[in-house]
């Protein structure tokens, strides 16, 4: 394992590398754009992997918010499996096939990532077991947040040029990604400052609710008119090939690299509580010694 | 030409956010280590 950090390191930095040639020199500049449309190279990507990264926390949170009862696992388990089937089998109604390529996506697509959410929530089951989800879900949340920051950060660079303005007040994709952004970031505060015992159920509830703006954020621009731009990328969009090469592979290289920050703050995470226990028993040992030095000095005598 | 700042701005602060972030991640692993390595030294 020790090796395989450096290995997978220096991979991702490659990639990374030339994924930012691909993005600054290869890439066709953009007929109405010119230059800085090249920016959505890495705004694009940053807005999957805060949502793949919210996603997971979702999951997790569900997971350790459950685990404290046998029957309310199996409910949990029963309910993705329901939603896995029923959402799939409703993909093929002919009705919801319309509605659905009527607003650009392909039912094939959406059988499938409704197919996947079982598979994830087991998958997260399995992989971190007991303790490990909440480790999970601090670390997904953390590093989400840092790549929403970058979202935010990086479309009010383009806008400005582009748009005129800096930021579109009303927007409901800007707007909600604030909101998510803000949700996360009291999570995070929650986690840091709160010294509750039921500290964690109440930071794995509060991301449960935080995470019902994933969707909003994500299903904004194919449902609402907004002033940022429609999808690219299905939903009636389309792109030049060049282009869409060049930010799938940006898009593979953050997920590298995001995939590798993870890593370590799981690991960062792991030791802080392994520091902690250690902390605990050794004032509880020392307590115990005290104790024990003081009982004859205590003891009436006989 | 003005578009190419906001183009450069956008990828600076991208990798800048990164930095500091991994920057802190760094500091907290050094400053657990050290803890870690106290508690050991008093046992």
């Amino acid at each position: 394992m020790k090796r395989l950090f450096p290995i997978l390191s220096a991979i991702t930095a490659a990639l990374l590398a030339y994924a930012l040639y691909q993005a600054l020199v290869v890439a066709p500049a953009d007929a109405q754009q010119g230059e800085v449309y090249r920016i959505i190279y890495y705004h694009v990507p940053s807005g999957w992997m805060f949502m793949l990264l919210f996603s997971i926390n979702f999951v997790a949170s569900i997971q350790y918010l459950v685990s404290t009862k046998p029957s309310r696992q199996a409910a949990a388990k029963w309910t993705v499996i329901g939603v896995g089937v029923v959402g799939t089998i409703v993909t093929f109604l002919p009705q919801v096939q319309v509605q659905l390529k009527s607003a650009g996506m392909r039912p094939s697509a959406i059988a499938t990532t409704v197919l996947a959410i079982p598979v994830f929530y087991f998958l997260v089951g399995k992989l971190f077991p007991g303790e490990n989800l909440d480790v999970l879900a601090v670390t997904t949340a953390e590093v989400g947040v840092v790549f929403c920051t970058i979202v935010l950060v990086t479309g009010p660079i383009w806008a400005r040029p582009v748009w005129g303005i800096w930021w579109a007040p009303g927007d409901i994709r800007l707007t909600s990604t604030l909101v998510l952004w803000l949700i996360y970031v009291s999570y995070l505060m929650l986690r840091r400052f709160s010294n509750s015992a039921q500290m964690q159920v109440l930071a794995a509830a509060l991301a449960v609710f935080g995470a019902l703006d994933v969707p909003l954020v994500y299903f904004s621009i194919w449902f609402f008119r907004t002033q940022h731009p429609q999808p690219i990328i299905g939903g009636g969009g389309s792109i030049d090939p060049r282009m869409l090469h060049v930010m799938m592979l940006n898009g593979a290289a953050f997920l590298c690299f995001g995939f590798l920050v993870c890593w370590q703050r799981f690991r960062l995470e792991l030791l802080h509580r392994e520091t902690e226990a250690a902390h605990a028993m050794d004032s509880l040992v020392g307590s115990g010694v005290a104790a024990k030095a003081s009982l004859p000095l205590n003891r009436s005598p006989q | 030409m003005n578009a190419v700042k906001f183009l450069i701005a956008a990828y600076l602060a991208t990798w800048l956010i990164h930095g500091i972030y991994i920057g802190t991640l760094v500091r907290r692993f050094s400053r657990l280590r050290r803890e870690s390595e106290d508690i050991g030294k008093q046992k």
